[in-house]
């Protein structure tokens, strides 16, 4: 990650680059060979096609959400109906969707936060350091639903009972809010490791060493130097966390027991909240869809109307926060999806 | 308690303990691995390799699976999942062999071509594609594409010329592929924009120099020196679209039918089933033993794939490395 300033030309920079610097020596796409004009307007045809595509889809989905979102419908329980009048509201996904998020990034954050801290300022032995990090790649690269699978295969084990009601048999269920939380960490992992070694790698080392030099210990800068100084990267990652999280469909579909409202599992307050099955808004949207049993159009307009709101919120957050602390641009990009 | 938590501790501590919570995440992979392989070896111990090949209908095996209870017979785990293989290897090849250009070229228009104002504009533009969450890109489809698909590109002539064998209803190939590529171009953008924009100015300065217009500058050197990155992308992207479940369950028109290139134009309509969303379609029926140990077999191959992707993509990238910029 040592690259010189100047060798990287800023995004924000105006002016793209040596070949079009002065506008009397600008070389006209007109004077280029055909197949090169022919690449150029693709280009552009691509980049700008692109933009419309998300543009129709932020639009579309902005006029049937208002079309169909009733403040009523965020307030009101959902209800088992066969038809689209009857069936109630979505305060119980919207509830699990909070939930779940916040179990995941609880359990996700000092996992992430620990791995960056102990790969950058220690990672001795150097193979066990190469083993975690492909580890991570590992988890980054492996697909929701075989997380979800792994889950499922964990949490049944008897060892795990008190995660999850008990059948008569004696079968463990395997879904409560606690389990699919804890395997919603997992798909929140790899971008929060990554944002946060981004940001240890950037510190400079000379402030570490003038840390040293007062005769701080290591884990004393860490703690007074390095955390905070990565703050807003550990900001960011917490962020991309929490968009993976309230996107995913597959984990919490196999995970959280596909129950309409939150019921809850015993009479410890808290614990029955931890143990209870639920469903969020992916799934609320993915079940009111004609994939789902309950074809409720309207229904599944109005909640992917609301978790796609969620998500714009959350992108401008990752924005306002690269904006604010880095100077790197799409540094954000990039982080923003690994 | 907390006064002593507060209290600095010993370094060798702090290492040790940072480092089992990093050992920790590799525990998780191991025990993923084991878990999901212990699972489904019942399938594939009865079935061998010829698991993988074609063979009897899919969907009367896998009713036969759900059939049974709790101690099925061993014909019960017999299983060809060939039509699923064939169905993810087909949407993921089609819609990364259109990202790939497709995320090069935009990527080279956002660095390279735009203006400042339409760059300001399609940075966060792109990156909202790929965060908008799959099941909203599967709502659209099933909602909107198929429907359009279904009443105005397939002919009436089309639909009838193979209803005996399937009813095409606009749910397919085209609409999965479709909506796969605009998933993950995304992804794709955001690293090789990243790498595009961190080779170093002089280097195209030089290639100008030699009378190269700024597009042609692009290609020979900055393309060129970017190719790890390109690599890295394209094994990214195709994780993602092969493990892609509820999108492709939504708009993929679920049969376990294998679309034949034969069928000329019809072939695009062609309804399939990957691996990922027949996981979807049938978790329902995950207390029957046979359909569980099936199940879990499909995730352990898509496991399996993507952990070979990275293998690959990192052996791909090793003799690449040639060119990489000091970034």
């Amino acid at each position: 990650m040592s690259v010189l300033a100047s060798d990287v030309r800023p995004l924000g920079a105006s002016g793209t680059g040596p070949a079009q610097d002065g506008h009397g020596r600008r070389s006209s796409p007109w004077s280029w060979r055909w197949s090169d004009r022919f690449v150029l307007v693709v280009a552009w045809a691509t980049g700008i096609g692109l933009c419309l595509i998300a543009a129709a889809i932020v639009v579309y989905m902005g006029v049937r959400g208002v079309e169909y979102l009733r403040p009523g419908l965020l307030f009101s329980h959902p209800q088992a109906s066969t038809s689209q009048a009857g069936s109630g509201g979505f305060l119980d996904p919207l509830l699990g969707t909070l939930l779940l998020t916040v179990i995941g990034i609880t359990l996700a954050l000092p996992l992430a936060v620990g791995c960056a801290l102990w790969i950058t300022e220690y990672g001795r032995p150097g193979w066990l350091a190469r083993v975690v990090e492909s580890s991570i790649e590992i988890v980054a690269g492996t697909p929701d639903i075989v997380i979800a699978l792994f889950g499922l295969a964990v949490f049944q084990l008897s060892l795990f009972a008190p995660l999850s009601f008990t059948a008569q048999g004696g079968g463990v269920y395997g879904r409560s809010f606690i389990i699919a939380g804890a395997m919603l960490s997992l798909i929140a992992l790899p971008p929060l490791y990554a944002a946060t070694r981004d940001g240890l790698q950037a510190v400079p080392t000379h402030m570490r060493e003038a840390a040293f030099a007062l005769g701080k210990t290591k884990i004393a800068t860490i703690r007074r130097v390095l955390l905070p100084s990565v703050r807003s990267n550990v900001a960011t990652g917490v962020t991309l966390g929490v968009s993976r999280i309230i996107g995913d469909t597959a984990i919490v579909l196999l995970l959280l027991g596909e129950t309409l409202r939150i019921d809850t599992e015993g009479s410890i307050p808290g614990l029955n909240l931890l143990r209870a099955t639920g469903s969020t808004l992916t799934t609320y949207v993915y079940s009111n869809s004609p994939a789902g049993e309950g074809a409720a159009p309207q229904k599944a307009y109005a909640a992917a109307f609301v978790l796609l709101v969620f998500v714009l919120g959350l992108n401008l957050i990752v924005t306002r926060i690269g904006r604010a602390h880095a100077s790197t641009g799409l540094s954000g990009a990039g982080g923003g999806i690994v | 308690m907390l006064e002593r938590l507060r209290r600095p501790w010993p370094d060798h501590r702090a290492e040790l303990t940072l480092g089992a919570v990093s050992l920790l995440v590799g525990a998780i992979v191991i025990a993923m691995i084991v878990f999901v392989a212990i699972r489904a070896w019942p399938t594939l111990a009865h079935n061998g390799l010829s698991w993988l090949g074609p063979g009897a209908n899919l969907e009367t095996q896998i009713a036969n699976m759900q059939a049974t209870s709790v101690n099925p017979p061993a014909s019960a785990f017999k299983l060809n999942a060939w039509p699923l293989v064939y169905g993810t290897l087909l949407t993921t090849v089609l819609a990364v062999a259109l990202a790939v250009p497709v995320s090069v070229l935009s990527s080279v228009f956002i660095v390279e071509l735009a203006p400042e104002g339409v760059r300001r504009i399609a940075i966060p533009v792109i990156r909202l594609l790929a965060s908008v969450p799959s099941v909203i890109y599967g709502l659209i489809g099933i909602l909107v594409l198929v429907p359009f698909v279904g009443n105005h590109v397939i002919t009436a002539h089309e639909k009838a010329s193979v209803q005996n064998v399937v009813e095409l209803t606009g749910a397919g190939l085209a609409v999965t592929v479709v909506i796969l590529t605009v998933m993950i171009t995304p992804i794709m953008i955001a690293l090789v924009c990243e790498a595009l924009a961190s080779v170093p100015v002089s280097w195209r300065e030089g290639a100008v120099a030699l009378g190269l217009n700024p597009l042609r500058a692009v290609r020979a050197v900055a393309l060129r020196a970017i190719r790890p990155a390109i690599v890295a992308a394209t094994v990214l992207a195709t994780a993602r679209a092969l493990g892609e479940a509820i999108m492709i369950q939504m708009v993929s028109g679920g049969r376990s039918f294998a679309p034949k290139p034969v069928d000329g134009v019809i072939f695009l309509f062609e309804p399939l089933r990957t691996l990922a969303s027949a996981i979807v379609d049938f978790h329902e029926g995950v207390s029957a033993p046979a359909l569980r140990s099936t199940l879990y077999a499909f995730g352990l191959l898509l496991l399996f794939s993507a952990l070979m992707l990275s293998v690959c993509g990192y052996l791909i990238k090793l003799p690449l490395r040639r060119y990489q910029t000091n970034g």
